[in-house]
């Protein structure tokens, strides 16, 4: 195979331009960017950037002691962990139903497909009016009903808060790739079993629900990824971390350290720490994770 | 090849009538934050001192909230492109007074043109507070706030509570409180900033420290001290009032005022530049007073802190530029345009001309409490109150409310919160004075 493609890439340097492209994109983006985050994690400098010192791993040192951070761990690993549990199920329910829809299925699927185009900013905004004490349709509907909801001073409120807003963000995300993954399962499968007498639910989790891992496994990757970075939008919007530190997960304080209290050393350490743990989740998924999936 | 040349002699002789017009008249970058009606009356000045003469034209730019734009100036100068005058904010005082060489100090601006400048036309809180340690006066104060407490006279009424003479002390809140309770009010008191009203001003106004080195003013080793009998008795009481739902909490930095405005909060303790707001879209009498003090404690009354943003040059622009900003300057610093700037917003009169002026044109008896925040800060000043100037002040403003919430929810006592307070914010306040001493 190697032998016959060596052939017809006559020339030694086009395989490297047509890769060129992706590349540079990828050189531009990421590695430039992730390169200035590790130098900048060695460095303290003033918000204007006039003087600038070398300090080692001193960044570090100071994030390994402070309590607060490592507390952020742990609401991190929460927030992740019902972001990509709820956003998977939610949308894998709602991709099954939507292809067994015979009627105004474009309809469904458009309106679901809906929330993806909301920047994180507004989704939390929506969410934060819908949910906020005072002014907010839904805390109004809770308090009349009994329930006393105050995302502001009740910690488990305004996890729910933002949990719900970023799923409802990432759903239609789900959503799609479940509905395709849905519709390339042969029809011939569902109606021999069938025939043999399995119900809906019977046929759904012992051909459909197997089929569908590989599509959910590569949707664990991405969510979890989604959670812990691009959440930042809609926590500033809905809580900015509060109460107290209750939401203020990891990408939050990267956010809030480096773009609103300008300390960029002390972010960039953050976002390596950051970046170090992704990194890691997304080895550990791949390694044992992926053998229980079938493709 | 041939139409090439042409469209390129074209652009050249396009990029030639550009720097024509640019020499004609020289413009200036004003980057400020200001919103709504402010940012009407921000507009306005420009238009104005542009009509006002013929060499420079100043262009308004909004760039967000105060520190979304402070942000910005940080990036636009790390790539060259800062704009000539920055509109920073109280909280990042402490920072731009920190980076020499980024700024160039307003009185050199001023001198080098051929304007006088003199510090001691401004009010004395205002003048201090933007002057360096050693004495020099950095920034050009424009718009300057206090904290303030506004009351709903309607609600007041409805609940047999004085309008003629609102609570003054903080005993007195909580008895009005309680009756706005008894009476059905749902949210007798509620508190925006409240790292701000509730322990930087409310330190000032008792003429306590809430850092040491005259809070930050005489320098960057500056540590937080609001762990005070004082302030644990304060926000132990807030947090009983807050259980007893006499104090209700509605959100970080001025998000409660909503619920002021709407009628669902009878009471509440904010910036003076609430005023406008108020005055146009309640639906209610509405009163303002002074910031409830501990009659207690001596010294109290004190004054209340200084808010607010003061106008910053930026350095590295070319000689006959900075000769605009400082015109430009000159046109605000007229005792009439500061009169009007006040009138219309709220905001401080920021020199005693102005103060006399306004007090002479009648517009505090035509419009009862808006000298209230007048009176709480032209007062001398004491080394404890001259104003609050903190590094890292972003973060610690952030670490305020994370505490306070604490306290609100009932989680933590006011000695813990505050202890906490003290604990992560000396973290910052060291680091601030390590990556910027020396300089």
């Amino acid at each position: 195979m190697s032998a016959e493609k060596r052939v017809f890439y006559r020339n030694a340097w086009l395989p490297w331009v047509l890769i060129a492209p992706q590349a540079t994109i990828i050189v531009i983006f990421f590695f430039w960017p992730a390169a200035q985050a590790l130098i900048q994690s060695l460095q303290q400098s003033d918000a204007f950037g006039t003087s600038v010192e070398w300090v080692g791993l001193e960044n570090f040192v100071n994030l390994w002691n402070d309590d607060t951070y490592l507390e952020s761990f742990k609401t991190t690993a929460i927030f992740s962990i019902w972001v990509a549990v709820m956003g998977i199920s939610l949308s894998m329910l709602l991709a099954y139903f939507a292809d067994r829809v015979t009627r105004g299925s474009t309809f469904y699927r458009t309106l679901l497909i809906w929330p993806y185009a909301v920047a994180p900013a507004v989704a939390g905004v929506v969410w934060l009016f819908l949910f906020s004490p005072s002014i907010g349709v839904v805390s109004y509907a809770l308090n009349q009903w009994g329930f006393q909801w105050n995302a502001l001073l009740n910690s488990q409120h305004a996890m729910a808060l933002v949990v719900m807003a970023a799923v409802w963000k990432q759903i239609s995300y789900n959503f799609l790739f479940f509905l395709a993954g849905l519709q390339s399962i042969p029809k011939s499968l569902i109606e021999a079993a069938a025939i043999d007498g399995a119900g809906p639910w019977h046929r759904f989790w012992t051909i459909q629900f197997p089929l569908l891992s590989p599509t959910s496994f590569f949707l664990l990757v991405l969510n979890v990824v989604y959670a812990f970075f691009d959440t930042f939008g809609i926590i500033d919007a809905a809580t900015k971390g509060g109460p107290g530190k209750d939401t203020a997960i990891l990408v939050y304080k990267v956010y809030f350290d480096g773009f609103k209290a300008l300390d960029l050393g002390g972010s960039a350490a953050q976002s390596v720490v950051l970046m170090v743990i992704v990194i890691s989740l997304t080895v550990v998924q791949f390694r044992y994770v992926e053998k229980k999936v079938n493709y | 090849m041939k139409y090439g040349l042409k469209v390129w002699g074209l652009g050249i002789a396009l990029a030639l009538g550009a720097v024509h017009t640019a020499q004609a008249q020289i413009e200036i970058q004003w980057w400020h934050s200001m919103t709504a009606v402010n940012g009407e009356w921000v507009n306005d000045l420009a238009k104005n001192f542009n009509a006002s003469q013929k060499d420079y034209k100043v262009t308004p730019v909004y760039k967000g909230s105060y520190d979304e734009s402070m942000t910005g100036a940080v990036a636009a100068f790390r790539a060259g492109n800062a704009p000539h005058i920055l509109q920073v904010f109280e909280v990042g005082t402490a920072t731009m007074m920190a980076s020499k060489g980024v700024v160039v100090p307003v009185g050199k601006v001023m001198t080098d043109a051929g304007y006088k400048f003199d510090p001691s036309v401004y009010v004395p809180a205002v003048a201090g507070y933007y002057t360096a340690p050693n004495g020099q006066m950095l920034s050009f104060p424009f718009n300057s706030s206090t904290t303030v407490f506004y009351f709903n006279k309607d609600a007041f009424k409805a609940a047999g509570v004085s309008t003629e003479k609102p609570p003054e002390t903080w005993p007195e809140v909580a008895l009005a409180a309680a009756k706005l309770k008894a009476s059905g009010h749902k949210c007798p008191l509620t508190i925006a900033w409240q790292g701000w009203t509730q322990l930087e001003s409310f330190s000032t106004w008792h003429n306590t420290e809430m850092a040491t080195q005259g809070n930050g003013m005489r320098g960057l080793n500056a540590r937080l001290v609001m762990n005070a009998p004082l302030h644990v008795r304060h926000i132990e009481n807030l947090g009983n009032m807050a259980k007893q739902g006499l104090f209700v909490y509605k959100g970080r930095a001025n998000t409660p005022e909503a619920s002021f405005v709407s009628g669902e909060c009878a009471m509440i303790t904010t910036s003076s530049g609430f005023y406008g707001n108020v005055a146009k879209n309640a639906k209610f009498a509405f009163g303002l007073s002074t910031l409830p003090y501990y009659p207690d404690v001596i010294g109290a009354p004190q004054n209340t802190v200084i808010g607010g943003a003061s106008l910053w040059v930026m350095s590295g622009k070319k000689s006959e530029e900075y000769k605009g900003v400082a015109t430009f300057f000159n046109y605000l610093s007229n005792p009439t345009v500061q009169s009007e700037s006040h009138k219309r917003t709220g905001y401080l009169p920021i020199t005693m001309a102005a103060f006399k002026l306004t007090e002479q044109s009648g517009f505090y008896k035509q419009n009862p409490g808006t000298d209230t925040a007048v009176n709480q800060m032209i007062r001398k000043t004491t080394d404890k109150s001259r104003g609050i100037r903190l590094g890292n002040y972003v973060q610690i403003r952030t670490i305020e409310d994370e505490e306070l919430e604490q306290v609100w929810a009932g989680k933590k006592s006011a000695k813990e919160a505050l202890d906490s307070i003290i604990k992560h914010g000396n973290e910052l306040l060291e680091r601030f004075e390590k990556t910027n001493q020396g300089k």
